[in-house]
């Protein structure tokens, strides 16, 4: 498999992102991203580092596993479906994506990055997958989706680190999967405290909290 | 090293068990911070006998430090007050936390975090090792500090207190980047010669002085100190004032002891600091009612009079006058350890009159001489001590400040020095009117209040730390042979080979005028008691009091009256607040008078700028729209402009 | 060995007279030669021998408000200067004890005293007495430094830090440009001296007012022998303070023993010139008090810097 087709596919899942209505399946989409974002370095042929493909594996067991499993019961406890009103509708949301890609591989261009034997396409679906992730964050209500949301965003930087991962020590990214368990993490908490209070998990209601 | 080691990992562990008991958790904690400090005492003696300096290295963190831990003769010298503070607030707080107004469990774990972040600070030869321990020690006292958080009064303590020591933190790391830029490694050691003059070495210096400044509560940015130790649960505020103030101290000795040639300003900017610290900090302690808070202004005075020493003896050091520079170093480092101990037992007999009576001010107190007369005995000792009076140990510091201070100004080269001695009698003298106030109206006459009446004897388990604490003020004030050699170790560390015992040979004269006045004392008082009034009548007389009926509490002298004069005299530097009410007509309304001493700095100067600062700043709101996508949306703006600024 | 031990012991047997027997004169003779001064005849010189006498047999009532602190007052004062009376050169004559530093332990050893005396009269419970104490410490923190600006001039001027080479150092006053700020300094100290020593002007001993007074308001309910602790106190404290103005006006005799007369001889004229300034002028009012203290200051502060010069 070539790592291209995998970047590909990764773009193809952020325009499917935005578009979904179903919080189900945006999760279900998120996992999917999470598992190729594993299987990447693996295509790009960095498996002969150990702890590359460690940490893949970790990413895969993380983003696919674990990660799936706390969505699931938050799922459970809150017992929402779809994305009733978000504050972009899904075709700006669509195009406002579209846009942001377009912006990626104009920006990936100018870039001063070493240039190489990396993919041509990492660069660009890096960007364009964290401006998915942002587009997530910024224009959905539900604190779910913003979790999703925040996963892509992870999955951008991710992609993005790949570019350095061979000079970049373990820590670092070790760092970065701990960040993201974390993040979900208090995420989940986050939603829980908020259904309750509110009876909803609108983020909106947390406007009231400002002084 | 491994004594050490087993202190630090005592310490730190202490808290733990008691997680899991269900009762005697604080009796374990003791018992463990006990044993952790007879063998952190039992390395820094070792060291301070003279003993081989043990250092532990870690080459396998692939950190290229030589070593990371070094436990010398400076080290030692402040590792034992830290330890012996530790066990007996330790101790202490087996009762003083048993009414349980926190949560004993926590304050127990973070107090032997804190204890085991000091540990590790004094003996930190690496920069990021050194920083890790003073953040873990500014985290730990700033969660002390908030133990009783219901109370509006300490959150706010602890919050002045978590905004000052991150603000010293910041310069910390600016001032130790920079000097890693001039030694081209992470290892604290020596510094070259010419640094110290140089416009780098300058901004370092000043970086340094306000870091440790913030914590040590030098004068103009003492800001979070009387807050926080009055707020702080008393054997806290005894460990803070007694040894994680001196951490700044500490900073600034290691400081002198990695410059070579500190130019001769800097010895003059210490004793300006120090002049400014000791006169307003005892002038404010002068002012307050709250016995906590007078306790803690009165460590101000002291960190002052501990930068005056210093300062004498950078001045030495500058100038190579090495007998100035070895009295000038001894007496600070003297009171850094008499300071611990003459502060810590104060805030523990301050703390156990807080605990009997309810309040901390002293107007609502009075005659617990009678209730507590262990605890009263206590807090007049470290009175005593605090004050400089002879033969306790606050005097033998002073004294060798005095000396450098009197040498210095014999010898044409700093003739200025003088004012120093004008500064430092002004202390004396201002204190003891100060303990006077406080011993006096919380101790003396009658109470005041029914509680102050209702008061009883602190349990024997928070007596017996206050006992070791009185102890060690006495001995050192006695016996000060017993600490010069070791003090002469100590200094050796600050580049003057000039042992201070040398230049103090009639030490032992001390101890015989000591013993002198006591046996007379002794005699005197027997004398005098033996002429007393035998009839069986007469324990129940009043106070003759010029022959009024009968003395009332309420007619006694007050605290406030009691510094009146001398803070009416000072009104041009403590701006007292007097809330006074008109007295009209031939029969008036009954009126109320107050008087207090708000902080100069914190109360006129800081709080108003930032109200003004955060009215300016409201106008900000609008961004504030409490959204989280808009907040995410201004992430997205930023990181897209960066980008796009990046590229063209 | 004899030769250099009968000398030894005449000056110790000296050094005691001084101290122990001498002082209750001092005041004795201060309140004769004011009555002299307003006309009377005045009580007899040994007026404070007899009251001390009395009182020692007297029986002490302590009032129930106190503590054991209350007797500590006059003990801890007239302990503690009697450990600074073997600090102090009396004249010419050599000393008992002299260490560098010694100065501080004086000036402290006096502090001492007066914190003592301040708890004692705290512990009465009494609103007059706290009255007297405020007034006390307030008025010694100005004392303070003009004390140690007068020995900073000193060990300026002699490079020594002991009390007995500062004070001891006649020859080097009479030779002409030290001559003013001995003066000065001396000055100084006579302020320090009527404020310690609670003399006209600044406080009245025999003033019955009690709003007015600062040293015997704090004592009002002492009696018996702790009274007269406090009364012995006070005249040796005269005579110990008295010793650092008469000290360095004192010529250098050649016998020791001449020497010790021409002590007494200044301690006699010292208490008649404080005879003669309590019949000229009058008391000050309690607020011009710290006025004169800090000339006091002033003047100490002058005399370092005209040595600087």
């Amino acid at each position: 498999m070539s790592p291209d087709f995998l970047i590909a596919l990764t773009m193809l899942t952020n325009f499917t992102l935005v578009a979904t209505s179903r919080v189900n399946k945006a999760i279900q989409l998120a996992v999917f991203q999470g598992i190729l974002m594993g299987l990447i370095p693996l295509a790009m042929g960095l498996g002969k580092h150990t702890h590359i493909l460690l940490l893949a594996l970790v990413a895969i067991a993380v983003k696919g596993g674990f990660i799936p499993y706390l969505f699931r019961r938050a799922l459970r406890q809150v017992k929402i479906r779809r994305e009733v009103d978000p504050y972009v509708g899904y075709t700006v949301s669509l195009m406002l994506c579209a846009a942001g890609t377009g912006l990626s591989l104009v920006l990936a261009h100018a870039l001063p990055l070493k240039a190489g034997t990396t993919p041509t396409f990492l660069v660009p679906a890096a960007l364009a997958t964290l401006f998915t992730g942002f587009l997530l964050l910024v224009s959905r209500r539900t604190a779910l989706t913003q979790v999703v949301g925040y996963l892509v965003l992870e999955n951008g930087i991710y992609l993005f680190g790949l570019l350095l991962v061979e000079e970049m020590p373990v820590l670092v990214e070790t760092g970065i999967l701990l960040d993201l368990f974390v993040g979900v993490f208090v995420m989940g908490i986050v939603i829980n405290h908020i259904h309750m209070t509110f009876d909803s998990t609108d983020t909106g209601f947390l406007a009231e909290l400002k002084d | 090293m491994s004594l050490y080691l087993l202190s630090l990992l005592l310490a730190a562990g202490s808290g733990i068990p008691g997680l899991f008991l269900r009762r005697r958790g604080a009796e374990v904690a003791a018992g463990l911070m006990t044993a952790s400090a007879l063998a952190g005492i039992g390395a820094a003696l070792g060291v301070l006998a003279g003993g081989p300096v043990p250092s532990l290295r870690l080459p396998a963190l692939a950190l290229t430090s030589p070593s990371l831990l070094v436990l010398d003769a400076i080290a030692a010298w402040f590792l034992i007050p830290v330890l012996l503070l530790a066990a007996c607030g330790a101790w202490y707080g087996v009762r003083y936390w048993e009414d349980a107004h926190g949560h004993p469990r926590w304050v127990r774990l973070v107090f032997g975090g804190l204890t085991a972040a000091l540990i590790l600070l004094v003996a930190a030869a690496h920069t990021w090792l050194f920083l890790l321990a003073w953040e873990a020690m500014a985290i730990g006292a700033f969660f002390l500090v908030s133990t009783e958080d219901r109370l509006p009064e300490t959150r706010r303590a602890a919050w002045i207190y978590l905004v000052s020591t991150h603000t010293g933190t910041l310069c910390l790391i600016g001032a130790f980047a920079l000097l890693a830029g001039v030694a081209g490694t992470w290892d604290l050691g020596a510094l070259p010669r010419g640094f110290a003059s140089s416009r780098l070495g300058t901004q370092t210096f000043l970086l340094f002085m306000v870091g440790f400044g913030l914590k040590a509560g030098v004068m103009p940015i003492h800001i979070w100190l009387p807050p926080a130790h009055a707020a702080a649960p008393s054997h806290v505020s005894a460990l803070m004032s007694g040894v994680l103030i001196k951490m700044g101290i500490l900073g600034m000795v290691r400081l002198i002891a990695w410059v070579p040639d500190p130019p001769l300003w800097w010895g003059a900017l210490f004793l300006g600091l120090g002049g400014v610290s000791g006169i307003l900090g005892v002038a404010f302690a002068l002012g307050q009612h709250d016995l906590k808070r007078l306790l803690a202004y009165h460590s101000i005075e002291n960190i002052g009079i501990i930068l005056l020493g210093l300062g004498l003896g950078l001045i030495g050091k500058s100038t190579s006058q090495s007998a100035l520079a070895a009295l000038g170093f001894a007496g600070a480092l003297l009171h850094v350890l008499n300071h611990s101990l003459f502060k810590g037992l104060l805030f523990l007999a301050g703390g156990s009159v807080v605990h009997a009576t309810g309040t901390r001010n002293l107007e609502r107190m009075g005659g617990l001489a009678k209730a507590m007369p262990w605890t009263s005995a206590a807090f007049l000792t470290g009175s005593w001590a605090i004050c400089g009076l002879p033969p306790l140990n606050g005097f033998v510091s002073e004294w060798f400040i005095y000396l450098g201070a009197f040498r210095a100004m014999a010898g044409a080269r700093w003739p200025w020095s003088v004012g120093v001695l004008a500064a430092l009698a002004l202390i004396g003298a201002l204190a003891l009117a100060c303990f006077a106030k406080a011993y006096g109206t919380a101790f003396l006459g009658t109470p005041r209040t029914p509680a102050a009446a209702a008061a009883h004897e602190a349990p024997r388990m928070m007596l017996l730390p206050m006992a070791v604490l009185a102890g060690a003020c006495v001995l050192i004030g006695v016996f000060p042979m017993v600490i010069a050699s070791a003090l002469d170790r100590a200094i050796a560390g600050l580049g003057q080979a000039l042992p201070a015992s040398s230049r103090l040979a009639h030490l032992p004269l001390v101890t015989v005028l000591a013993l002198t006045l006591a046996l007379l004392a002794l005699g005197l008082a027997r004398w005098a008691w033996a002429g007393r009034r035998s009839e069986p009548v007469p324990a129940e007389l009043p106070t003759w009091d010029c022959g009024y009926a009968e003395a009332l509490p309420r007619a006694q002298y007050t605290a406030s009256s009691f510094a009146d004069g001398l803070v009416t005299g000072a009104r041009w530097a403590l701006f007292p607040k007097v809330h006074e009410a008109q007295v009209q007509g031939p029969f008036p309304e009954p009126a109320r008078f107050e008087s207090h001493v708000p902080d100069l700095v914190l109360d006129r100067v800081l709080d108003p700028a930032f109200r003004l600062g955060s009215r300016g700043l409201a106008l900000l709101h609008v961004f504030q729209t409490g959204q989280l996508p808009v907040y995410l949306l201004y992430v997205l703006l930023t990181l897209l402009f960066l980008l796009i600024w990046m590229v063209v | 060995m004899s030769q250099a031990l009968v000398p030894a012991l005449l000056n110790l047997l000296f050094r005691a007279f001084v101290v122990l027997l001498l002082p209750p004169l001092i005041p004795g003779l201060i309140t004769k030669i004011k009555a002299w001064m307003a006309g009377r005849s005045g009580p007899p010189v040994l007026q404070l021998y007899y009251d001390l006498a009395k009182l020692a047999r007297k029986q002490a009532v302590f009032s129930r408000t106190t503590t054991w602190v209350f007797l500590a007052g006059p003990v801890g004062t007239v302990a503690a200067l009697l450990v600074a009376s073997l600090l102090i050169p009396l004249g010419h004559t050599a000393p008992l004890l002299a260490f560098e530093g010694d100065v501080i332990l004086f000036a402290y050893l006096l502090g001492l005293g007066r914190f003592l005396t301040v708890l004692s009269a705290l512990d009465t419970g009494s609103a007059f007495e706290g009255m007297g104490a405020a007034r006390e410490v307030s008025f010694s923190a100005l004392a303070e430094p003009a004390l140690f600006f007068g020995f900073a001039a000193l060990a300026r001027a002699t490079g020594s830090l002991s009390l007995t080479p500062m004070l001891q150092s006649h020859g080097m006053w009479t030779a002409g440009h030290l001559s003013g700020p001995l003066m000065l300094i001396l000055a100084g100290w006579g302020i320090v001296f009527l404020a310690e020593n609670s003399r006209i002007p600044v406080d009245d001993p025999n003033t019955h007012l009690e709003l007015t007074m600062i040293h015997e308001v704090m004592v009002l309910d002492h009696s018996g022998r702790p009274l007269a602790l406090i009364l012995y106190g006070a005249s040796l404290k005269l005579v110990v303070l008295g010793a650092l103005l008469v000290d360095p006006l004192l010529p250098v005799l050649s016998k020791g023993w001449l020497n010790g007369l021409a002590f007494l001889g200044g301690i006699t004229l010292l208490a008649v010139v404080v005879g003669l300034v309590e019949s000229t002028t009058a008391r000050f009012r309690m607020n011009k008090v710290p006025q004169f203290l800090v000339a006091g200051v002033l003047a100490s502060a002058f005399a370092f810097l005209l040595l600087l010069v």
